[in-house]
């Protein structure tokens, strides 16, 4: 297995470095404050391979705080607000696209 | 149904505190994830994309009332007051906490439900037909060899670290409900000139990148080597199954690489060395298992009831009756297919009302018994059939009477991107769409008996090689792009569909399959000519004429 | 990495010995397979006991014509993953009847133990201590058992034909 770490990285824009809580599970971004935060307005945002590089070997250290962590795309618009990149990390930060059946 | 004894539920115990131990040391950091992950996978513990997934097994499809009602209370108790009955005879629960784990598995042991080996490396649920034990014309109930196995396979010294997961599905029936040839190894049972029971063995199907028919490796291995000859195939894999690659490391790899002929000479020399040994089994272990399973008082009752004459006249319960209803080996009952595929709604979910309902009426009308089949549907086995009518009324009342089993809105349909960390893109949306496309019953009758089934990623969960039409999303520049496939099918005539023409867009999906219906309307012989013969007689061509015609 | 032998944390007698590792006068000494093949001799005319490491992937009948002659086995698991040592320890046991130490080796951890003292292997070279210390606790985690092994404990489908023909069931 490939550690996250020897990956290749690309980086076209703005990343975050996102995994789940381990305890229970949840979708969890790394801060700037080297912790983890379930709001994405908190999330560390890395903009080249060598800051995204850094960011995620943090995340991986802390492997009893969250699991499988990786570069997330992201955007950030005018107001500096960060938005998921792609439909997958929109999903994971508003949950399912259908009504619960509950 | 089966009555776990002391002992299994000795065994049961025993791993839920192991597993409580594991987690406690994944907690406390004494375990890292990579070494954890294994274990958690080894008891049905997911990641997903919004939390932790658990599967937990019902062997064979065959759940008591108490046991549904204890899945409801796992629902309920530990997540969000619903689960999902997927293709291979287990439940999952969507979001989990890691920490509740534990205490969940605890409530399920109670009554004799586990997630022993729902994921991992290792011997998956042994699955059988759903009817099994009640289908008129099955030559024994396939289920006292499903939990043979099971047992046998369950915590296996040596098997627990295959190169990779490995399933098993076994039918009594000529109409195969359990997909036995896109098994790993598929069981057929049958009996030999002596009337002395026993199996074709199937091995190598599969479904996943790289989809094979499976091939018959033995026409008739007697019932009493059947472990033997298992276990035989699984060392032969175990140690040439490759390790290298995970997407050639399932069996129908090895017995594509080897071919089945050189396959089946390994795996028959080592069954010469094992056959004679502890592994065979003696007509009083089998007796033994039969006496275990428990089979209802049944009561000799009318043909045709009163209740059921009277009925006849609601246009609304004989559709149901006509569609979900089916021939018991006893004349006076019925098995009852209970769609869970409501239009509009995820394919496969039920909340726990529902299953608490549920249980109830199993109580009141089917000898406390349920069953759970691989179309991700339900079925109460034993219902009277002057008690179809009550029954009818009481399962509309939950939501629970579509009328469409087995016709194009009993969509089969993996997670998905809404859930699934490995899917590439979303399909209960797009089966819900469908569903909504074809809610009218008098078109869904008129179309008959057509298979849709969705996968969201290559792996196929949602068997989408073997839907009479299947649907496969895959990710094209960052969209959701989906491939389909026509005259698939999962039964004893188990064939691959064949791709129809280039991807389309998630919005394109409904229109193209309208446009695949329509061609079929109005290219089937007959009326009773089903989709899948007509594109078995034309092939591809003029369904992919009409489709991408227009676009 | 502690060594687990006959349930205990013990000294390992054993020095492990590269291909080309010169051959120490006296002591035991562990050594892998190629090198045991090719100097069988020089190897077991010396004092000590030897041992062999053998590889997952290669077949475990090349070393039964020897096995009267040598006094561990050492099967790898170079991954906990890679379940391959489990077949080849129980053919050692089952088939050919070994009957020397049967010791695992590389990622061996704590949730493997009972897999493993089932499969036949009775040392174990521990990947952590705190595993090494657990083993006695962990070797008892588990009191039934469904599949016949050669480590002779009674599965649970003869346990309830013990039971039934204790209570006279069809008598």
């Amino acid at each position: 297995m490939t550690s996250p770490l020897q990956q290749k990285l690309k980086i076209n824009g703005s990343s975050v470095v996102t995994a789940n809580r381990t305890w229970d599970g949840v979708v969890v971004y790394r801060t700037a404050a080297k912790g983890w935060s379930a709001d994405l307005a908190d999330a560390a945002i890395v903009r080249n391979s060598d800051e995204a590089k850094a960011l995620l070997a943090e995340a991986v250290a802390d492997d009893v705080g969250a699991i499988g962590p990786y570069i997330a795309p992201v955007q950030v618009d005018e107001a500096g607000k960060i938005l998921p990149g792609n439909l997958r990390e929109q999903i994971r930060r508003d949950g399912v696209t259908i009504d619960l059946p509950v | 149904m089966y009555a776990y004894d002391e002992i299994d539920r000795t065994l049961v115990n025993e791993r839920v505190s192991e597993f409580r131990d594991q987690v406690q040391r994944r907690l406390s950091g004494e375990l890292t994830e990579d070494e954890f992950k294994m274990l958690r996978l080894q008891n049905g513990v997911y990641l997903q994309l919004h939390a932790y997934m658990f599967r937990v097994a019902i062997p064979y499809g065959t759940l008591a009332s108490n046991q549904l009602r204890r899945l409801a209370h796992v629902a309920r108790k530990y997540d969000r007051g619903y689960g999902h009955f997927t293709t291979r005879q287990n439940i999952q629960f969507n979001w989990i906490k890691l920490s509740d784990l534990p205490d969940a598995l605890a409530d399920l042991a109670e009554v004799g439900i586990h997630a022993m080996q729902t994921s991992g490396n290792n011997m998956r649920n042994v699955t059988s037909d759903q009817w099994a034990g009640v289908a008129p014309g099955e030559i024994e109930d396939p289920r006292i060899w499903s939990e043979l196995i099971r047992q046998h396979t369950t915590l296996h010294p040596e098997f627990s670290f295959l190169p990779r997961k490995f399933k098993i599905a076994i039918t009594a029936s000529d109409h195969d409900r359990a997909a036995i040839k896109v098994h790993d190894i598929g069981l057929r049972l049958i009996k030999n000139e002596k009337n002395e029971t026993g199996f074709e063995v199937l091995v190598g199907g599969g479904l996943g990148r790289t989809p094979f028919i499976g091939k018959t490796i033995k026409h008739f291995v007697h019932g009493r080597d059947l472990l033997s000859y298992i276990e035989a195939i699984l060392r032969v894999y175990n140690q040439y199954g490759r390790r290298d690659n995970i997407y050639k490391a399932r069996i129908k790899i090895l017995v594509h690489e080897l071919g089945i002929e050189k396959f089946s000479r390994e795996v028959e020399e080592e069954w010469q060395h094992i056959r004679n040994s502890s592994l065979q089994i003696d007509d009083e272990v089998i007796e033994d298992i039969r006496s275990r399973f428990i089979y209802p008082a049944y009561e000799k009752l009318p043909h045709m009831p009163d209740e059921l004459r009277q009925a006849a006249a609601d246009p609304d319960f004989e559709a149901w009756r006509k569609n979900s209803v089916a021939a018991h080996k006893n004349p006076g009952y019925s098995i009852v297919t209970i769609s869970l595929k409501p239009i509009g709604a995820p394919p496969g979910d039920a909340t726990a009302e529902q299953m608490d309902a549920l249980a109830d009426l199993a109580d009141t009308y089917s000898f406390g018994e349920i069953r759970v089949g691989h179309e991700q549907n339900l079925a109460l086995p034993h219902v009277a059939k002057r008690d179809l009518p009550a029954l009818w009324k009481a399962l509309d009342k939950l939501g629970l009477a579509t009328p469409n089993v087995n016709l194009i809105t009993d969509i089969i349909a993996c997670p998905g991107l809404d859930y699934c960390s490995l899917a590439n893109a979303r399909s209960i949306p797009i089966a819900q769409e469908l569903t909504r496309r074809f809610a009218n019953h008098e078109l869904a009758n008129l179309i008959g008996r057509l298979h849709i089934n969705i996968s969201g990623c290559i792996n196929a969960c949602g068997h989408h090689h073997v839907g009479h039409i299947g649907i496969l999303g895959v990710e094209k520049n960052g969209e959701e792009v989906y491939q389909i496939t026509i005259g698939g099918r999962a039964d004893e005539s188990a064939a691959l569909g064949n791709l129809i023409g280039p991807g389309v867009k998630f919005d394109e999906v409904a229109d193209v399959v309208e446009d695949i219906v329509e061609a079929y309307l109005a290219l089937r012989e007959r009326p009773e000519e089903l989709f899948v013969d007509t594109v078995k007689r034309l092939g591809v061509e003029p369904f992919k004429e009409r489709v991408y015609a227009t676009r | 990495m502690p060594l687990v032998n006959g349930g205990k944390i013990a000294d390992d007698s054993f020095v492990k010995l590269a291909v080309d590792t010169p051959l120490p006068e006296g002591g035991d000494v562990l050594v892998p397979a190629e090198r045991f093949l090719s100097d069988t001799d020089a190897l077991l005319k010396r004092g000590g006991k030897v041992g062999v490491i053998w590889p997952n992937n290669r077949d475990i009948g090349e070393l039964v014509p020897h096995l009267g002659e040598i006094a561990v086995v050492a099967l790898v698991f170079p991954s906990f993953r890679d379940g391959r040592a489990y077949s080849q320890a129980r053919l050692l046991r089952e088939r050919y009847n070994y009957r020397g130490e049967l010791r695992a080796t590389g990622q061996v951890l704590r949730d493997q133990f009972v897999f493993m003292l089932r499969a036949g292997f009775d040392s174990f070279e521990v990947k952590k201590q705190a595993d090494a210390e657990a083993f006695m606790q962990t070797a008892k985690r588990y009191s039934v058992f469904y599949q016949p092994t050669g480590d002779g404990r009674i599965t649970a489908l003869h346990r309830r034909m013990q039971l039934r023909h204790s209570e006279g069931v069809g008598t």
